[in-house]
């Protein structure tokens, strides 16, 4: 895979400060034992010292087996300094052979910055499901470059919901780095394979018409199967929502399910269209919710994890 | 009963097939690495397929709450691809130490060539350096000569039997098996392998012990309710349960279980990073959605019970 000058001088640069390296290396070490973290430092070394990719193989299969398949259980002390790192990156469901798989490959950042890329993808090519979603989770770790691209595309037509969640969720690279056609994919996609949208960041601020077009003709499609329309998707058509749409969201106001209509109203508080605000004046008490700010997307959610886990 | 299916090629088979293998009681599968019927002609679509046996697939069976493990390695019929062979047996040691394999397999010899027998002891090594077991697929044709050419190449090969298991056993195959130390596993697929019947009668003369059931169900007329059947029959016929769980369960748990790939935890107590990616069977993430499998909608049963 070719790449411009200048993305490899950003590679070189990134060799002098391995912030995610060294603060994935922090986690694990409070994580696993001696004899563990000394296996994984020796293998990390041999990597390095390597010419063919032998090790990093053998390295990348035996992680599961020498350290840990157990999550890491980030304090909310790491999963600060995790956004720090990158803004808008929340590993809160890394488990202990994604962190040290991740690390391998940001150690690959410093010790063969040329072949970067090439070797990411034909890691990719080989993997397997666990290896697929530790290496798609680590992508905003690693050097920032457009020569991923057709890999990530790759990974994003994935049918396996855990590898596209791997790339979608809890991530900012598709919001940092994907056009509105793949960024718009991408949403449409997690509604297909019953993926969840809050988990993907940047939801608000890459919404645009015509990802709110595409949801609405979606929700029509699926309710003239007579299939349930998910309230996620009125949350990237509100800000975009006029004629017709309004009358899309009005048919979600009217329905049984109490979430649905707070979506709905929620999203229409965000409309431009005039004809939203009436709407929403006809709901007074989910109005005034919205209007004190206690009706969010984020409270949607959260009232929604603790129904189930009630 | 808890049962596995430790030989179904599920590439080949349906979603029913899935859902009336979860509600007959299968919690796990080995999908060995096979001969897909049409050649392969590149190293390229082997790739591939490992990649799809280690992978989609596995992702597949966790829809319906059933445990995929599988097995790698050059099948006996494309051996006889030199330059297919030798391209395979390059990429074949990395794909050997992906999660979830549990044996070198199925290996062994189809005509008994000279490729066959070199592609077979290369693959034994290459399972001995990587201290994983191996499944050996034993010949339809020339069988009881090939089983113990079989036999005689792992010992030449300084193999532990107790890490071999040999597959498609008949009654003329048994007894030497056995005598010999090898696990014997028994194909019970319709016409040309062992009914499940005949079965019955081997477990009633031979006891349980390193005998285990596969359905070995592929592409052919084949029936992924071998072992949940052959089960039923055979407590009907008086093979007391702890035997029949020997051979429908625990056995090829022992046995492939060697690989420290194949845990009872994997589909009893997962763990977290499990339930959320790959198996969402028994999740306690699955968020009072319904079971994937509900009996009614099963349309295939195991109350059909005889496989001639």
């Amino acid at each position: 895979m070719a790449q411009t000058k200048t993305e490899a001088a950003g590679l070189m640069s990134n060799k002098m400060h391995n912030k995610p390296l060294q603060l994935l290396n922090d986690w694990l070490s409070v994580r696993l034992s001696k004899e563990q973290l000394s296996w994984f430092d020796t293998q990390l070394d041999k990597i390095s010292r390597s010419n063919s990719d032998r090790e990093l193989h053998i390295t990348l299969g035996m992680i599961p087996r020498k350290l840990d398949r157990a999550d890491l259980y980030l304090t909310t002390r790491e999963l600060t300094a995790a956004d720090c790192l990158a803004t808008g990156w929340h590993p809160q469901n890394w488990s202990i052979d994604i962190a040290a798989r991740v690390a391998v490959i940001c150690h690959l950042a410093d010790h063969r910055p040329d072949r970067f890329n090439e070797t990411l993808i034909d890691l990719c090519r080989n993997a397997d499901l666990a290896e697929s979603i530790a290496l798609y989770s680590g992508l905003p770790l690693y050097p920032q470059n457009s020569g991923l691209d057709e890999l990530i595309g790759e990974g994003l037509r994935t049918n396996i919901r855990s590898v596209f969640e791997a790339i979608a969720h809890h991530s900012p690279y598709p919001a940092n780095h994907f056009d509105d056609n793949r960024w718009n994919h991408m949403v449409l996609k997690a509604l297909f394979i019953d993926s969840r949208l809050a988990p993907i960041y940047g939801l608000d601020k890459r919404a645009n018409p015509e990802l709110a077009r595409i949801l609405c003709d979606y929700a029509n499609e699926r309710r003239a199967a007579g299939r349930p329309v998910t309230h996620e998707l009125w949350r990237c058509v509100g800000p975009f929502a006029k004629g017709d749409m309004i009358d899309d969201l009005a048919l979600a106001v009217n329905s049984d399910n109490h979430t649905e209509k707070q979506a709905a109203l929620l999203a229409l508080s965000a409309a431009p269209d005039s004809r939203a605000q009436t709407i929403i004046t006809e709901h007074s008490v989910i109005a005034n919710q919205i209007a004190s700010g206690t009706l969010t997307w984020d409270a949607i959610q959260q009232q929604e994890n603790t129904g189930k886990a009630a | 009963m808890m049962f596995i299916d430790p030989h179904a090629h599920m590439i080949s088979r349906t979603t029913d097939d899935y859902e009336a293998m979860a509600a007959s009681g299968v919690v796990a599968v080995i999908e060995p690495a096979f001969w897909v019927g049409q050649p392969r002609t590149h190293v390229g679509t082997y790739i591939d397929y490992l990649s799809a046996i280690i992978g989609f697939e596995r992702f597949r069976a966790g829809q319906f709450g059933i445990r995929h493990y599988c097995t790698v390695g050059l099948n006996s019929k494309e051996a006889n691809n030199a330059s297919l062979a030798e391209a395979v047996m390059e990429i074949l040691p990395r794909f050997a130490l992906k999660e979830g394999v549990v044996a070198i397999g199925e290996i062994g010899y189809d005509e008994q060539t000279e490729l066959e027998d070199k592609y077979f002891r290369l693959q034994l090594e290459l399972a001995k350096e990587l201290e994983l077991p191996v499944m050996i697929h034993t010949p339809h044709r020339d069988k009881k000569r090939g089983t113990s050419r079989s036999m005689d190449v792992c010992e030449e090969h300084g193999m532990d039997p107790g890490k071999i298991i040999v597959d498609h056993n008949n009654e003329e195959t048994v007894r030497e098996v056995l005598d010999r130390g090898y696990w014997a596993a028994f194909s019970i697929y319709p016409s040309t392998k062992m009914g499940n019947a005949r079965m019955v009668e081997i477990l009633a003369g031979y006891g349980a012990e390193r005998i285990m059931v596969d359905s070995a169900c592929d592409w052919g007329i084949s029936e992924p309710l071998g072992v949940a059947k052959t089960a039923k029959l055979a407590l009907e016929r008086g093979i007391p349960k702890d035997q029949v769980e020997m051979v429908c369960y625990k056995n090829a748990l022992a046995a492939y279980g060697q690989s420290g790939q194949m845990h009872e935890d994997d589909w009893l107590n997962p763990t977290a990073i499990d339930q959320r990616t790959m198996y969402e069977g028994n999740s306690i993430l699955r968020g009072g959605r319904e079971p994937v499998v509900q009996e009614s909608a099963v349309k295939k049963n195991a109350n059909n019970l005889i496989i001639e």
